[in-house]
């Protein structure tokens, strides 16, 4: 999937955390934002490449992208439906 | 002269939890600075980098705001009261890094979250007692993040408590148990803010106690408190969560306000001397942290608005059998506090009514 036409609300560097606290963070972002936002979160823990956005679609967001963004970071990027 | 100053919540890390301070002047700007000096910790608070009241703080004298009389310069005399009252946002504060790693097990929760753990965070529980019920309670009220903990209780700790009072250790022996209790709260999570309340709850002071909180939970070992903090409950139409434990058995109900009580349960009291007490007739150690715990549970439950509360049920406990039972409660039409027609309206003697002398702890 790609995010290249994806307008982002909210950018948040996780670079550096670790599982759980990357889905806690990102839980917490998403939590203050309208629905239809866009959060997009930067990681470079793999574990919470696949993490983040299994937790987030099991609480009813739509993961609209996983990308690698170069050697070590990805970007999720997360439509929020569900408050 | 002395002018009683009323310091809020948020406030009140700066007054070792007082809610009612002591300012000393002649106007407004007099009292306010003489309680920055005694309480260095709430200058920061309330005034600007001038000096100046912060723009985000109001005060009030008698109710009246300052900007409305002669500011700073408003005179006072005895028997004058000052408000400062602070702008709330009643929204999201950000949570600290700290608290990010300490309740992220909550967060993760879809039930709870960060707005969840916030209400947590905002609530105010007052505990009756803090023995072998109040002790569980405490303690996983306290790690859960529950910001405010009223505790009353006028007993000092005994050796004999720590067979199941979790919350005191051996070097509490002889000291107050709301002292104690404070200490091992302080230890568990430094974000509550506990109110001590060395007391014999009474007809007289329950009801200012009480209205204070959201939530009342009872640990009491006594009919006349158990009686009376259900009445001041009715009253004050507070949630009561309550529990009671004797030799291997325990028993816990939560009474939401207008669903029936206490006395729908039981009208009256057995009479005095018929049902020993724990300290007669002993207690196994264990049992409390049970009931306790399902205390706690329901308080969270009713603080986050999830699931269903123990109301309208009464569970049973056998730890001999490893049973659990739940009855079935219903509201009593002629209960004399909370039915249709009540009888009584307001605090009676409890002693009387159970012809026992009141005790907590």
């Amino acid at each position: 999937m790609t995010i290249e036409n994806t307008k982002v609300n909210l950018e948040l560097d996780l670079r550096g955390e670790v599982c759980p606290y990357t889905f806690v963070k990102s839980k917490l972002a998403i939590e203050d934002m309208e629905i239809g936002e866009v959060l997009q979160v930067i990681l470079d823990h793999m574990e919470a490449v696949d993490n983040v956005p299994k937790s987030m679609t099991n609480e009813g967001q739509q993961v609209l992208g996983v990308d690698q963004i170069n050697e070590t970071d990805w970007a999720v990027t997360i439509l929020k439906q569900k408050d | 002269m002395a002018i009683k100053v009323y310091i809020p919540g948020p406030f009140r890390v700066a007054t070792n939890n007082s809610s009612k301070i002591e300012g000393y002047g002649d106007d407004v700007g007099e009292v306010l600075k003489d309680v920055g000096r005694r309480y260095p910790g709430i200058k920061a608070l309330i005034f600007d980098s001038k000096g100046e009241v912060a723009d985000h703080v109001c005060v009030f004298i008698n109710g009246r705001d300052i900007n409305t009389l002669q500011n700073n310069g408003t005179k006072v005399t005895e028997g004058d009261e000052v408000s400062i009252v602070p702008a709330m946002s009643g929204g999201a504060v950000p949570f600290t890094e700290e608290q990010i790693r300490r309740y992220s097990r909550h967060i993760i929760l879809p039930q709870v979250g960060g707005k969840g753990q916030r209400k947590l965070l905002g609530a105010k529980v007052l505990l009756i007692g803090a023995g072998g019920l109040g002790s569980p309670t405490a303690l996983y009220l306290a790690a859960a993040g529950v910001g405010t903990l009223g505790i009353v209780d006028f007993d000092t700790v005994d050796i004999s408590n720590l067979q199941r009072q979790i919350l005191h250790h051996n070097h509490d022996v002889g000291r107050l148990k709301v002292t104690s209790a404070q200490e091992s709260i302080a230890d568990v999570n430094p974000d509550v803010q506990v109110i001590p309340h060395a007391l014999a709850l009474t007809s007289e002071n329950a009801l200012e106690i009480i209205r204070q909180y959201d939530i009342v939970v009872n640990g009491c070992d006594n009919f006349a408190t158990r009686y009376l903090v259900n009445d001041a409950c009715v009253f004050l139409n507070k949630p009561l969560v309550d529990g009671s434990i004797f030799l291997f058995e325990g028993q816990a109900s939560v009474f939401m306000p207008g669903r029936g009580c206490y006395r729908c349960l039981y009208p009256a009291p057995p009479p005095p001397g018929m049902v020993p007490s724990c300290q007669e007739a002993g207690v196994l150690g264990v049992l409390p942290g049970i009931v306790g715990c399902v205390q706690a549970i329901e308080t969270i439950k009713l603080i986050l608005g999830i699931g269903e509360p123990l109301a309208g049920r009464l569970l049973l406990f056998d730890a001999l059998s490893m049973d659990f039972r739940v009855m079935r409660l219903r509201k009593d039409p002629s209960c004399p506090v909370c039915g249709d027609n009540p009888t009584i309206t307001e605090l009676i003697d409890y002693e009387e009514f159970c012809g026992a002398p009141i005790t907590v702890g």
